[in-house]
């Protein structure tokens, strides 16, 4: 359904996205996972129209995205990351005037958006201006699928939004999905990775890796420890000055640790920890989490975040 | 028993018939990591804007730093270190120059304003780098550089607004190695964040809803008062009403 071919594109001497391929299939929740400035914006101006790639190419739905960017643009609806709805128009009018300027009418396609409008639609007559942020989020994206789009784009929706709310913009997400529209989702939350079907991991303008989110997990090979005491600073310093460890960082009420070519043992490393007097000590082998294969995609890749 | 620098008694914040704080009531401690969590639109920021002087609340007993809250502002401002995702360095300046602006308007004499200029571009390896725009450093690297100008004129207490929001898992657990540094070093950080894991880091966590304190205390308590497994959990009991 999205087909992304060798795809660069550079602003001024920054080069935002470096040769990126990748296909979206129809129906799939598809995840961009990275941080700031790892070129998922840009990607999506890309394939929604409103940027022309320098080199390579993309085809949403068959259609290319510089020769066909007009029939594009029926059939793909698009939230940015930035709210920029009408704010000066009420609920009701921005999404009449969306339902409008794509030839159709909210009743036409109100199934579509019922299960989220209905909790706006109480206040219908208020300015979006003046609307909650949690209330703007599900405005924008009813006016995102008034047309009933074939591809639905959606850049950073769950950005600055408490977990509650994260985890009920994501339950939208997936009955949207039942209705036959492909998702391509963009994100900085490592942990929404989990519930896409299939995610590509982004850092600096460049694909880490694309797979399911158990694929990434499973094409983690290290041995990954999780370890916990009563002086988790302490514990910490004491891994990170440790000639044998490779990686440590704090993974909330753990640190999860790598050691140098996985060659310590678990035994090995209490008695190290014991020796440090660590009191009430944890320590145990654990499958990674996405967060966890990021890391260490990252440390490979040719630019870390310390360049 | 530790020194409490922030103390809050019964803050309340109306606007017009909306109460956005409700009888508001902790203290936060000398040296401590607190964080201070909520849903959006529980009331978080209208706290965090009191706090620094920058609102008067409707009633209440507040001080910050020793300061009161309603005849100290200026005080207070003078205390405290402010930093957040959306405000922090002016990006058409160099990294420099926005040290120097900082140091200038946090009233530091000229030759402290050079000697912190010095060591922070040390701290940071930038030294090659001190006449580039902060526009051209990655978000990582301004968020760290924030930090360390909201601490120019060595204040009491700091308080970061999300300052990890969008940065990449690497840089974000490097940020906080510098909150604990600082802690470790007597500072008082008040924090909000979206992340979860991250409250795990703090010393005490509390968590907002509609404008009241839910739940205040250290995470491995939180946890269990909760019978949740970690701080996510938690956090969705108190939001959602579970």
């Amino acid at each position: 359904m999205i087909k992304v071919q060798h795809i660069s594109k550079s602003y001024k001497e920054v080069q935002a996205l470096k040769d990126l391929s990748f296909e979206v299939n129809k129906g799939e929740l598809f995840g961009l996972i990275g941080p700031d400035g790892a070129g998922k914006t840009t990607l999506m101006r890309i394939l929604i129209t409103l940027l022309v790639p320098d080199e390579g190419s993309a085809r949403m739905a068959g259609l290319d995205v510089v020769n066909d960017y007009k029939k594009i643009r029926q059939i793909v609806g698009y939230m940015p990351g930035r709210f920029s709805l009408y704010q000066d128009l009420t609920v009701e009018e921005n999404l009449e005037f969306f339902a409008t300027v794509f030839g159709t009418t909210i009743a036409e396609n109100y199934d579509l958006i019922r299960d989220i409008y209905v909790q706006i639609e109480p206040f219908k007559n208020r300015l979006a201006g003046k609307l909650s942020g949690g209330m703007k989020q599900k405005l924008a994206l009813s006016c995102a699928l008034i047309h009933k789009p074939e591809i639905l784009v959606l850049d950073e929706p769950t950005t600055g939004v408490d977990a509650v709310s994260r985890k009920e913009f994501w339950e939208m997400l997936k009955k949207l999905q039942k209705q036959e529209i492909t998702i391509l989702v963009s994100t900085p939350y490592m942990d929404e990775a989990g519930l896409c079907d299939r995610v590509a991991l982004m850092q600096n303008g460049e694909i880490l890796a694309v797979n399911s989110p158990s694929g990434i997990v499973a094409g983690y090979e290290r041995r990954l420890v999780a370890v916990r005491s009563d002086n988790m600073f302490g514990l910490l310093h004491d891994l990170r000055s440790w000639d044998k460890t490779s990686t440590a960082y704090s993974f909330g009420e753990f640190i999860h640790f790598t050691s140098v070519s996985d060659g310590v043992e678990g035994a090995e490393l209490e008695r190290y920890l014991m020796e440090k007097e660590h009191k009430n000590l944890q320590v145990k082998e654990i499958t990674p989490g996405i967060e966890d294969v990021f890391m260490d995609l990252m440390s490979g890749s040719s630019e870390s975040s310390e360049s | 028993m530790a020194t409490a620098v922030i103390k809050v008694k019964d803050m309340v914040k109306k606007f017009g018939s909306f109460v956005a704080n409700d009888h508001l009531n902790f203290e936060v401690y000398e040296g401590e990591i607190f964080g201070f969590l909520g849903a959006n639109g529980a009331g978080k920021t209208t706290a965090m804007r009191i706090l620094c002087g920058l609102s008067t609340p409707t009633s209440g007993d507040i001080s910050v730093g020793g300061f009161d809250i309603y005849t100290q502002t200026e005080q207070i401002k003078r205390n405290i270190g402010y930093m957040s995702q959306k405000f922090s360095l002016y990006e058409d300046l160099t990294i420099s120059e926005n040290i120097r602006f900082y140091g200038g308007i946090y009233g530091l004499p000229v030759k402290l304003r050079k000697e912190k200029e010095q060591v922070l571009l040390k701290k940071f390896h930038l030294e090659d780098q001190k006449n580039q725009l902060i526009a051209s450093l990655p978000l990582g690297w301004k968020q760290k550089l924030s930090f360390s100008i909201a601490m120019l004129h060595d204040p009491k207490i700091i308080f970061l607004d999300e300052p990890t929001g969008g940065v990449d898992p690497v840089t974000r657990r490097q940020f906080w190695d510098l909150i604990y540094e600082a802690a470790a070093a007597g500072k008082t950080i008040f924090v909000t964040t979206h992340y979860m894991d991250e409250a795990e880091y703090c010393n005490r966590v509390s968590i907002m809803a509609e404008g009241k304190i839910a739940a205040l205390d250290t995470p491995d308590n939180l946890k269990e008062q909760f019978g949740a497994e970690d701080m996510n959990g938690v956090f969705l009991k108190i939001a959602r009403k579970l």
